[in-house]
Formats: C-alpha cells, sequence, structure tokens
C-alpha cells in the first residue's frame, strides 16, 4: 500500500473505552479517596472524625429529642426541646404582627411565591411580564397588606412587625434596592465624567468604610437629632434605607470586577454600530459583566441576608431577636440551644437556597463562549 | 492648521469625497501617532492600508469612526464633520460598518441577535423585519444555519463573516477592515477574503487594513503605505506593487512579498 510516502492515506483510529479503572465507583474512590498513603490517612482520620461527631448530633436532635407537647414539663428526655420551638413558633415568624391579621402577611408571601417561581421554570411564556409584575407592582401590594390603611385593612404599624417576616422584608428590599443602586455606582467610578466619577467613589468608599452598626446606630440615634422637631421617620424605614445604601456600596464593588472584565473590543464593538452609551451598557457591557459576577453578588446577597440580624441594635425584632427573646422569657429558661439551632438552620435553609439559585442560572447563561 | 495642501483636497467642500481627511494629526499622550495625514476616498472606492505593525494603520481608521480621537486638522465622513458632538459622531457610526481582527461578536447573544440588535436598537427597525435582513446577509455569508448558535460555537472564519454581517445589516455605506484575517487559521482566511472580495465587487466603499497582498492586487483602487505615523506613499495597485515611488515602500513590499 505505501509504496512511496506520499500516497499514504490518512486513516482514523478508532475511539477506543478508557481502562476500566479509571472510572465508575471503584475508579472514582480508588481516585479521590486512597490515591496516595497519605489520601488514605486522611480519609480515614475524616471517617473516625465523623463517626465521633454524627452519632451525638443525631441522637439529639433526633432520636431523644421532644416534638409534641405544649409547655416545657413535656421536654424530659434530655434530647432536644423541640417544644420550645413549636410554642413560640408563631412569634418567630410574625413577631408582633396582630394573629388576627397574620393571613395578610400569609398571602403576601404567597403572592411572591406564585409570581417568583414561574421565573424558574424554563421557557416560561410571560416572564417579561411576570418580572415587571414582581419589581413595580408586587412591592406596592406587599406594602398594602403589610401596612394596610387601605382597602379597609387595618393599619398594623411598623414596630409590630418581626420574626422572620421582618428579616424576609429587610433583606428583600435591600437586595431588590441595592443591585441598581450598585450597578449606577459602578458605572459612574468608571465614568470619565470627573463629578459624576468624584461623587461614586466618595460614595463607596464612605459607605464601604463604616460598620453596618454604625449605620444602623447612626440611623436611629443621630438622625433624629438633625431633623427639624415634630418630623419623625419610621423606624423601618431608616434601617432600609441604611442598609440598601451601605450593601449597594459592596455591590458597586463587585460589578465594577464585572464590568473590567469585558473587553475592550465589546466597547468597541457597540460603539461601532452606533449604540449610545445606555444603550450599549444596557444590552452588551451588562449583561455579559454581571453574568461573570453572579458569584460575587450572591455572595455579597448572603452577607446582606445575614447582616439584617444586626437590626436587633435598633430595637427591631428580627427572628434572630424574636429567638432571644424567647430564650430569656422565664418559662422557657435553658432551652437557648434550641433557639439558635432553629435560627441558624432557617437562614442555612434560605442562604443555601439563594447559593443553589445562582449556580443554576449560571449553567443556564452560559454559552459556551470562551473569549 | 492645514499648513500642507494637498493638491486633490484644495476646495473645502468637496461632493466627491465621502471621507474626507485633512491635515490630521492625533498624540497618545506625549507620543505622537498620526501625522499629517491626507485622504480623500470617492465613494465606491477601496482603499487598501498597509504598512509595518505600530505605523498607526489602524489607529487612523478607528479614527474615521471616532473610535479614536484626533486632535488637530480634521474628518469629514459624508458630510459631517467629527467633532466632540456625540449627535455627529453617532451619525456617522451608523453609516460606518467596522469589521475588528478579533471579530469583537456579543458572546452572549446568539448571532441572529449579534445581527439583527443594531437595527432594531439604532435604526429602530420591528423585529421581525430586523430578522429577515439578519438572515438574508447570513445567508449572503454563507451561515445561515448558525443562527441560532452562540458565536462561541463558532468557527474564526465563521465568526469573521458573522462581524462582516452584522455590519452590513446597518446598511452601511462604508466598511471598515482592521486586519480582518489576522487572527484566523490559514485554513479560514479565504472564506472571509471571499466575502470582501464579494462585496467590493457590488461597489461597496472600503477601507482595509490588511497583509493580503493578494487580496489587494485583487480588490483595491488605491494602495495606501504608512510608516511611523505618516501616509509613505498613495498609488494605484499597479504602480504601486511594481514600481513604488517610496524607497520604504519597495523595502517593506520586498520583506512582504518573497517571505
Amino acid at each position: 500500500m505505501a509504496e512511496s510516502g506520499q500516497n499514504q492515506k490518512f486513516e482514523r483510529l478508532e475511539d477506543l473505552p478508557p481502562p476500566v479503572m479509571a472510572v465508575g465507583i471503584l475508579g472514582w474512590v480508588r481516585n479521590n479517596l486512597f490515591s496516595s498513603l497519605s489520601n488514605s490517612t486522611l480519609t480515614i482520620v475524616a471517617l473516625y472524625l465523623l463517626y465521633l461527631a454524627i452519632p451525638p448530633v443525631v441522637n439529639w436532635a433526633i432520636i431523644t429529642a421532644d416534638w409534641i407537647g405544649s409547655g416545657r414539663e413535656d421536654c424530659t428526655s434530655g434530647g432536644a426541646c423541640w417544644v420550645f420551638i413549636y410554642a413560640r413558633l408563631n412569634q418567630f415568624i410574625y413577631g408582633f404582627y396582630p394573629e388576627a391579621q397574620q393571613w395578610r402577611v400569609n398571602l403576601a408571601f404567597a403572592l411572591l411565591l406564585v409570581l417568583f417561581v414561574p421565573l424558574l421554570i424554563k421557557n416560561f411564556p410571560y416572564k417579561t411580564w411576570l418580572g415587571f409584575l414582581l419589581l413595580l407592582v408586587y412591592p406596592v401590594v406587599a406594602f398594602l397588606l403589610f401596612y394596610g390603611g387601605a382597602l379597609g385593612l387595618p393599619v398594623v404599624s411598623t414596630d409590630q412587625w418581626g420574626g422572620l417576616m421582618l428579616t424576609l422584608v429587610i433583606s428583600a428590599v435591600g437586595m431588590v434596592a441595592s443591585l441598581p443602586l450598585g450597578i449606577l455606582l459602578a458605572l459612574g467610578r468608571r465614568s470619565q465624567m470627573p463629578i459624576v466619577r468624584a461623587f461614586s467613589v466618595a460614595f463607596i468608599e464612605l459607605w464601604r468604610g463604616v460598620p453596618l452598626i454604625t449605620v444602623l446606630f447612626m440611623s436611629s440615634v443621630m438622625l433624629p437629632l438633625f431633623l427639624p422637631e415634630g418630623v419623625t421617620f419610621d423606624k423601618l424605614l431608616r434601617a432600609l434605607i441604611g442598609i440598601t445604601l451601605f450593601e449597594s456600596a459592596y455591590m458597586a464593588e463587585v460589578v465594577r470586577g464585572g464590568l473590567q472584565a469585558i473587553p475592550s473590543g465589546q466597547y468597541e464593538a457597540a460603539k461601532a454600530l452606533g449604540l449610545n452609551f445606555w444603550k450599549s451598557m444596557s444590552l452588551i457591557v451588562l449583561p455579559q459583566a454581571l453574568k461573570l459576577v453572579i458569584p460575587g453578588i450572591v455572595n455579597t446577597l448572603i452577607a446582606l441576608f445575614k447582616d439584617t440580624t444586626l437590626v436587633i441594635i435598633i430595637g427591631l425584632f428580627d427572628i434572630l431577636g424574636a429567638v432571644e427573646a424567647a430564650i430569656k422569657d422565664p418559662s422557657w429558661l435553658g432551652y437557648a440551644v434550641e433557639g439558635y439551632v432553629f435560627a441558624a438552620l432557617i437562614f442555612w435553609i434560605f442562604c443555601y437556597g439563594m447559593s443553589r439559585y445562582s449556580q443554576a442560572l449560571e449553567r443556564k447563561l452560559s454559552t459556551g463562549h470562551k473569549r | 492648521m492645514n499648513n500642507t495642501e494637498t493638491p486633490s483636497s484644495s476646495s473645502p467642500v468637496d461632493e466627491q469625497a465621502i471621507i474626507l481627511i485633512e491635515g490630521m494629526h492625533k498624540w497618545y499622550g506625549q507620543f505622537h501617532v498620526l501625522k499629517e495625514i491626507n485622504l480623500r476616498v470617492k465613494k465606491g472606492e477601496r482603499f487598501v492600508i498597509c504598512g509595518p505593525s505600530g505605523s498607526g494603520k489602524s489607529t487612523l481608521i478607528r479614527c474615521i469612526n471616532r473610535l479614536e480621537e484626533h486632535q488637530r486638522g480634521r474628518i469629514v465622513v459624508d458630510g459631517t464633520e467629527l467633532t466632540d458632538d456625540l449627535k455627529n459622531i453617532e451619525s456617522v457610526r451608523r453609516e460606518v460598518g467596522m469589521v475588528f481582527q478579533h471579530f469583537n461578536l456579543f458572546p452572549h447573544l446568539t448571532i441572529l441577535e449579534n445581527l439583527a440588535l443594531a437595527p432594531i436598537w439604532v435604526r429602530k427597525m420591528p423585529r421581525a423585519e430586523a430578522e429577515d435582513i439578519a438572515m438574508r446577509y447570513l445567508e449572503r455569508v454563507k451561515i445561515p444555519e448558525q443562527a441560532s448558535k452562540y458565536p462561541g460555537q463558532l468557527s474564526g472564519g465563521q465568526q469573521q463573516r458573522v462581524a462582516i454581517a452584522r455590519a452590513l445589516c446597518m446598511n452601511p455605506k462604508i466598511m471598515l477592515f482592521d486586519e480582518p484575517t489576522s487572527a484566523l487559521d490559514p485554513e479560514m482566511i479565504k472564506e472571509v477574503l471571499d466575502v470582501m472580495v464579494e462585496l467590493a465587487d457590488e461597489g461597496m466603499t472600503m477601507l482595509c487594513v490588511t497583509h493580503e497582498m493578494g487580496f489587494a492586487k485583487t480588490v483595491a483602487n488605491q494602495m495606501i503605505f504608512m510608516d511611523e505615523g505618516q501616509i509613505v506613499e498613495q498609488n494605484e495597485p499597479d504602480e504601486f506593487f511594481t514600481n513604488p515611488q517610496s524607497e520604504r515602500t519597495e523595502q517593506f513590499l520586498s520583506q512582504i512579498l518573497t517571505h
């Protein structure tokens, strides 16, 4: 066949399956857990530590725990006393929101779910409309439901709000308001207009430079001193503004990182097509930049969610505040651990949910490009 | 400002020239990148600009749609002088298409969306009509089947053809090409050049920075050789390749034609 080198035919070699030990469960265990002496030792030590830690925890939290009852006299087994959580659940969720009005809170969160869940469904047809409803109409409806004062709903003043509901209100408002503000600040910081840039830099550095506790303190203690007599600001509103401005400074820096990662060619191509500044930002640059920094944005949002616990310092009782109040109740003394575990579990569920959502979002938005 | 008048552009208002550059200078900080550039391009003319790297050829064509600012002299494109006025800049950019060395497609949009974007948002065209036009140009560059893919899934040559189609969707009067084949694998250069030759045959006004001398010979009406930020020589292609006026041009040509 190969009489001369030039006439040799190019033949494609067939694809072969990989060696058995490289794939499957056995292969995985061998490669990841027992690939070397030190790796095997670590695996065994880790297994032993898990053996030490997990059974007692499971025993305390589930097997010997007391689940049913109405008072501390029902907690006798020595395990966790979940009766305490159950007895105080209403306060943990609604704070001091009057019981007869709690359906309004339920309705508001049910509405949120109804609007939000379809957004997670692939190819749901009316996503633009839903997003519009969620961002522009829903906040008004939710405020009316929570606060009342219209449509025959009695007013529930904000100092009666509390528990998980307050945590969710503060974090939702903080998240929804701080992201757009952060984007504007990030664009401002990269602006070629000196005044805009100077303002953005000053704003970001000022708010990033102070602790959130200070911001909240200032908003509740100092701000009233500067206001003319008789003018009062709702305490919750002040906290919301404080948290929003504070988090937007962090958000701005995250978004700026994304903006810097977009190659100048993208800006140039947008310009060359005749797109003006706002169009090239909103159609070309920001969609790419925000996608790049989804992990950073979600990181900031999770931090924001947990930072809301600091509002306890100005006398707002979020879920952690409600738990702490319940722990100090003389009829339930001694069950602090259960209270904190419950609060931690609630926070973990929400934070982990956000984390999973962000990962799904990243996968969905991936268009397989490597520049 | 205009102290060395070129013979061709003595009248300030020139009906014939679609691009008119007079006594133009540009600096990057202290660095004088473009010196005393005079250029007149008539409608339908095809200019090929060559020269060693760092000679300012890319900067020159980027000045024509104001991706770069010039500091002295004047640039008039299709009757509009480029100044700080954003309105003028945007109206010039609408009429001038540009193709980049690295394609610069928008990676988060599909090919069809890449093409329809500017007609929709700049020309205010209805989406359906813009997508029709986009498909027509995709067919012209011979990749209609890629319409729903993302740029990252295409080969370099295909991406560059999409980039050309994207510029054409705005129905430009002038096309600028900034080394359109320099980032391509050798096997893909031809497919891009074919599209460009076709475009030239239809009478598009083109300015092209390229090292593809074969392409230049087929397509160009005028050759420009730049070095050190100056136009060293402007000539008809025949003269340019066989009988260059400047010693520097000859030296450059001997380097790239015999390599």
